[in-house]
């Protein structure tokens, strides 16, 4: 047997639930978030679109640039202001 | 005699005060200045500390059995006999080997042993046998070490363990056990619990620990450690951005070129094959840098980098310029380094091609020539994006030191031969449908964004050639290039 040192960043790999599904989006918030790729947004304004019309409120979130990640304030209002998040990856 | 100058006296066992010889049985010197230590242990004054045998010199009570060698390896006796003054616990002033006249000066005792002949050298301490020294340091310091330890069954073949795991970009690493991580801490003067990074895309706080584990799978010697180090902060900085390098689907990644002393320091190659396999440090720590992204940022081709095609360079690039032999400020210096300091550029670039022109004998013609070759980086329709790394043959270099051209009128001259008229390459001239946009019509740009032309010299000696490397997207939504001072 030998020992060797963990070279990851040991992050935890325990199991993570996926959070209850909604029975229905009426009255909930949704966040449409653009990660800024060219057209993003008119896939997320097709969305917006059906998502209003199933009685959800939508809020939308920009990313400053798809290239790096969320900040952390950006990643902190959506968790707090949202029921639900939908991320736009377009070109 | 020598001043001990070891610092956290804390940390070490408490000698017994008075005078103290490490020796052990196997050292014929210690055998032979056995009557020695049996005539000052008489007159009540020294302890001798036996590494092997505890009944040598003789079974009594001033002679302590340093069983598990803690006593050798914290006071770091190399050399047995070791003759030590200890105050309050700890040695003041220490002498090695046999002297008759310096050992008579140190325990002020004279006519030691007259029959014994008046010089012998020692022999190794115990605590320093290659075949052991490596388990005492583990021992003794490995607690300076907080990774995770992960345990290899019996039946694993280790090389295999390290691919099994997820931990290899490939090829085979080298296992991080105890001991090769401590060696290559030494390679540094940073502690071990230093935060080096935030290293995208899992946002890892990584410790110089994490580094040097990954810099021993890359196959790196300790001296390379404060290189990945630096590259390490430079990759991770907010200009560089390894996140965007990672995760774009252009075919980039980290270039980095090494300028000051420890290039040289170090052994790597700044000539013949500079970019290619044989030396060890320019082809591990590209590598350490980029088994750091894998292993602690959690960038994996497939997740976060999604690149269409990557590029070999992608396991690591790294290489010197050769200042020895340019005519020219160096990379760093032209960057606002001074030429005494180590420095590490990273570029963020895609994989090396060649520029050939073995004609030109003029530097106009071969400047040229070259910033023609350099309007088909990514694309002859594309420009001002993308930043770019030129790597001068020697060969060609001489053409502007023989001409007297420096740094600043080479890059005057190139530019101006790398301005686009526009009309030429716009979106569906001449049936191609890429190009530049239609905004463009009539304008006149340059190929690459201002001080986006990056110039080494490198190579071999022989062959008119140099080297390009295209660059990723620049500015603030792209990858910066990036210096960073090597620090000890």
């Amino acid at each position: 047997m030998s020992i060797v040192l963990d070279p990851t960043g040991e992050l935890r790999t325990e199991h993570r639930e996926l959070a209850p599904r909604p029975g229905s989006l009426s009255g909930l918030t949704v966040g449409l978030l653009d990660i800024s790729k060219p057209r993003g947004n008119v896939f997320l304004d097709r969305i917006e679109q059906h998502l209003t019309d199933r009685g959800a409120n939508v809020k939308r979130f920009a990313k400053p640039t798809f290239t790096k990640p969320a900040p952390v304030d950006l990643r902190h209002e959506i968790a707090t202001s949202c029921d639900a998040v939908i991320e736009a990856l377009a070109d | 005699m020598r001043d001990m100058g070891i610092s956290d006296n804390d940390e070490r066992p408490a000698l017994p005060d008075g005078l103290v010889a490490f020796v052990k049985q196997d050292c014929p010197t210690c055998v032979l200045v056995a009557p020695v230590l049996q005539q000052l242990a008489g007159s009540g004054t020294c302890t001798v500390i036996s590494q092997d045998d505890p009944s040598f010199p003789e079974d009594a009570a001033w002679v302590v059995h340093d069983a598990d060698l803690s006593l050798s390896w914290h006071h770091q006796v190399e050399t047995v006999p070791t003759l030590m003054r200890v105050v309050n616990g700890q040695p003041t002033e220490q002498i090695e080997g046999w002297e008759r006249q310096r050992w008579e000066a140190f325990t002020g005792v004279s006519n030691l042993a007259p029959e014994l002949p008046d010089f012998r050298p020692g022999c190794g301490s115990l605590s320093v046998d290659p075949t052991i020294s490596d388990q005492l340091a583990v021992r003794f310091s490995g607690s300076v070490m907080t990774s995770r330890r992960v345990e290899l069954a019996q039946l694993e073949d280790e090389w295999e363990a390290m691919w099994d795991r997820g931990w290899s970009d490939g090829l085979p690493v080298v296992p991080p056990t105890e001991a090769r991580v401590l060696q290559m801490l030494a390679g540094t003067s940073r502690p071990p619990d230093e935060v080096v990074a935030v290293v995208a895309p899992d946002l890892v706080e990584c410790t110089v620990e994490k580094v040097a584990i990954n810099a021993v799978m890359a196959g790196c010697r300790p001296e390379y450690l404060p290189v990945v180090l630096a590259a390490v902060e430079a990759a991770c900085s907010d200009e560089f951005n390894i996140h965007g390098l990672l995760a774009t689907t252009m075919p980039v990644g980290p270039v980095l070129v090494v300028n000051g002393p420890i290039a040289k320091q170090i052994g790597m190659n700044a000539g013949v094959n500079v970019l290619g396999q044989g030396n060890r440090a320019n082809s591990t720590i590209g590598r350490a840098l980029q088994l750091v992204i894998r292993n602690v940022g959690g960038g994996r081709p497939g997740g976060v980098d999604r690149a269409t095609h990557g590029n070999p360079a992608k396991v690591g690039l790294a290489f010197p310029e050769d200042e020895a032999s340019s005519p020219w400020t160096s990379l760093a210096e032209s960057r606002g380094f001074r030429a005494d300091q180590s420095t590490v550029t990273l570029f963020p670039g895609e994989g090396p091609r060649m520029f050939v022109d073995q004609i030109s004998r003029s530097p106009e013609s071969l400047t040229k020539h070259l910033a023609q070759a350099l309007l088909s980086n990514v694309s002859p329709r594309l420009a001002v994006q993308f930043e770019t790394l030129i790597v001068l043959g020697p060969e060609h270099m001489a053409r502007y030191r023989d001409a007297g051209w420096d740094r600043n009128r080479f890059l005057d001259e190139l530019t101006g031969h790398l301005q686009i008229e526009c009309d030429t390459v716009l979106r569906g001239v001449d049936g191609i449908e890429e190009g530049l946009p239609p905004l463009l019509a009539g304008a006149t740009i340059g190929k690459f964004p201002p001080d986006g032309i990056h110039v080494v010299h490198a190579g071999s000696d022989a062959g008119l050639f140099s080297m390009i490397m295209a660059g990723w997207v620049t500015g603030s939504i792209g990858s910066v290039t990036v210096t960073k001072e090597i620090v000890p």
